[in-house]
């Protein structure tokens, strides 16, 4: 692998997404403005839950605001790169043209995680940093090294997490062909993360921390923020991305081989 | 001696199918309960082409080419055999091997829909590690050769049909494949434009030595391009070799028109031992075999006294149209 030429070719996809987005003027000001209403509706939801409660499940409301600022931004690099480019899988499955990218040399899970880009995206990824400032301001979090680097690296370990979730659902359309639904089942999951995993039942936090990872998403960085969190819970984060990275993979290079293209 | 460049021995490829009854119990018992069968669509063939090379592969629909073509590119993994294609075994999809090949698919398109054609292929162009110099020049070679030019800073989805295939063409071209793949390239453009994209493939072959396997519904790609054709019926191949011997085995006779000055000459005709195939007034026409064509025509000129005379091969599309039947030819 060169990676001189794979950061060649990333700048080309971004220089085409671009270029293919503003070709509809009209459609990235109705995502721009989307992306606020959402944010906007999102934190009144979460003032209407806090209205008769201090706290929910331990979290204040501004503690809670970290997960929302956190979830913004992860919707965000949903909507710039996950949405636009694992929603076309299904595409290219159901219509053949995985077979342009599979004669490409060049890796096929680069190639259709990252050719598109949603540039609206980016909106809600700059409103979720600009609500975590303001949530480190109002929670009087002490910016430190170790605390910027630990951020990082949860939230890292979350994009990981979430694009391994979402990418092994896309790959089953090799055999299914058609898991539209899936993933918006998988969506519908990930609005569970803009609350505190203490505010559900005990049940309900087994099936969101084992069967799809929700608290490993938002939880755990947020609580890094605040400062609550243990060491052996990031390092549970690590390696639960990691694995779902390897296994993302691996399921991918397993399903090529039943991959029967579409007919003519 | 010229080498081989692709070698197929035994192959066969199998794929699970579900059948569904008719009506809303049919629907109802195949969602939950999914029959399936395995269904052989290639048969155990072997076949072998040489460098340079341009070999056109003749079926009726679903009787296989596509499958094959896509098992030679490495898009799909065989059940059974070996495939070696320019030394490499096509599905391990190495990158040397993909830089060397391919596939061009009438139906299926690669080009950026709402960016023009020219941003498609820098975007290959990267893929394939050619600097910009480079890739400004093979785009520049291969427009001239395709005679495309202002088509390139129009967006995809306002180009026409011929117009947007040579731009594919020119997308899947970039890198100087050696090996060529094309899957009915010719599907739904007008008369005008298949000629001129046969006139470029011949070109490109001619100019770059390039091995070319194709497939195609339009009897004039097959005739004007391949010398070679593999028919393949039902996933086996009915017949590998030269087109025109095809075409004499399945046509052993020509058709000839005769045009008498007199009625009475045209009734003398089968005096002379020609089967009359049709009359009317003084115009015959009879069916004369191919070996015989220039004896039948002395014996004509030399005791009639003749007007007009045509000599009508058989149209191709009804010889094609039976060799698509054929199990053994």
């Amino acid at each position: 692998m060169n990676p001189r030429k794979y950061l060649k070719v990333y700048k080309k996809f971004l220089h085409t997404s671009f270029a293919s987005e503003l070709e509809y003027k009209t459609n990235i000001l109705i995502d721009l403005i989307t992306a606020i209403l959402s944010l906007i509706g999102s934190i009144f939801l979460l003032s209407i839950f806090f209205q008769n409660n201090v706290s929910i499940g331990d979290w204040e409301f501004e503690e809670a605001l970290i997960i929302q600022g956190i979830y913004t931004i992860l919707n965000g690099i949903t909507n710039t790169w996950f949405n636009p480019n694992l929603s076309e899988i299904v595409k290219h499955v159901r219509e053949g043209t995985l077979d342009f990218v599979l004669l490409k040399p060049i890796d096929s899970q680069f190639f259709i995680s990252l050719k598109k880009i949603n540039p609206s995206g980016f909106l809600e990824i700059m409103l979720g940093l600009c609500l975590l400032l303001f949530c480190i301001k109002i929670n009087q979090i002490n910016l430190n090294l170790s605390f910027l680097s630990l951020s990082l690296i949860t939230v890292t370990c979350s994009i990981c997490i979430l694009y391994s979730l979402w990418f092994f659902i896309s790959t089953t359309t090799i055999w299914f062909v058609k898991t539209w639904n899936a993933t918006e089942v998988l969506r519908s999951f990930l609005y569970v993360g803009r609350f505190p995993l203490n505010s559900f039942s005990f049940s309900l936090r087994i099936f969101f921390s084992v069967f799809i990872p929700i608290a490993f998403i938002t939880t755990i960085p947020s609580e890094v923020f605040l400062g609550l969190s243990q060491s052996w819970k990031i390092l549970l984060e690590i390696i639960v991305a990691l694995v779902f990275l390897i296994t993302s993979r691996k399921f991918w290079l397993f399903a090529l081989k039943f991959y029967s293209s579409a007919s003519s | 001696m010229v080498k081989n460049i692709i070698n197929v021995e035994n192959l066969s490829k199998s794929f699970d199918v579900s059948s569904k009854e008719p009506g809303l119990k049919g629907t109802i018992k195949h969602f939950f309960i999914r029959k399936t069968k395995s269904l052989k669509v290639i048969k155990d063939i072997s076949f072998e082409i040489k460098e340079g090379e341009i070999v056109g592969f003749l079926g009726a629909n679903g009787a296989g080419k596509t499958t094959i073509l896509k098992m030679l590119c490495g898009l799909i993994y065989p059940s059974k055999g070996s495939i070696l294609v320019s030394g490499y075994s096509p599905f391990r999809r190495k990158e040397n091997f993909l830089k060397k090949i391919t596939l061009i698919m009438g139906q299926k398109q690669q080009l950026i829909w709402d960016l023009p054609p020219i941003e498609s292929f820098y975007l290959n162009a990267s893929i394939y590690d050619l600097d910009k110099f480079e890739a400004k020049r093979r785009i520049k070679k291969l427009s001239d050769m395709l005679e495309i030019d202002d088509e390139l800073y129009i967006p995809v989805r306002k180009l026409s049909l011929g117009q947007r295939m040579k731009s594919e063409l020119l997308a899947a071209l970039i890198h100087e494949p050696n090996i060529l793949f094309l899957d009915e390239p010719t599907l739904g453009l007008d008369i005008n434009a298949q000629r001129n994209l046969r006139k470029f493939l011949k070109k490109y072959n001619k100019e770059t030595n390039a091995t070319i396997c194709l497939t195609s519904h339009y009897m004039k790609d097959i005739t004007s391009l391949c010398k070679r054709v593999i028919c393949v019926h039902n996933g086996s191949i009915s017949y590998d070799g030269e087109l025109d011997l095809l075409l004499k085995k399945l046509s052993p006779v020509k058709e000839i028109l005769i045009v008498f000055r007199s009625d009475e000459d045209a009734l003398k005709l089968e005096n002379y031992g020609f089967t009359i195939k049709n009359k009317i007034k003084n115009e015959i026409t009879i069916n004369v075999e191919n070996n015989s064509i220039t004896s039948s025509l002395k014996t004509i000129f030399n005791n009639f006294d003749i007007e007009d005379i045509y000599i009508n091969e058989p149209p191709i599309d009804e010889v094609i149209g039976k060799i698509l039947i054929k199990k053994n030819i």
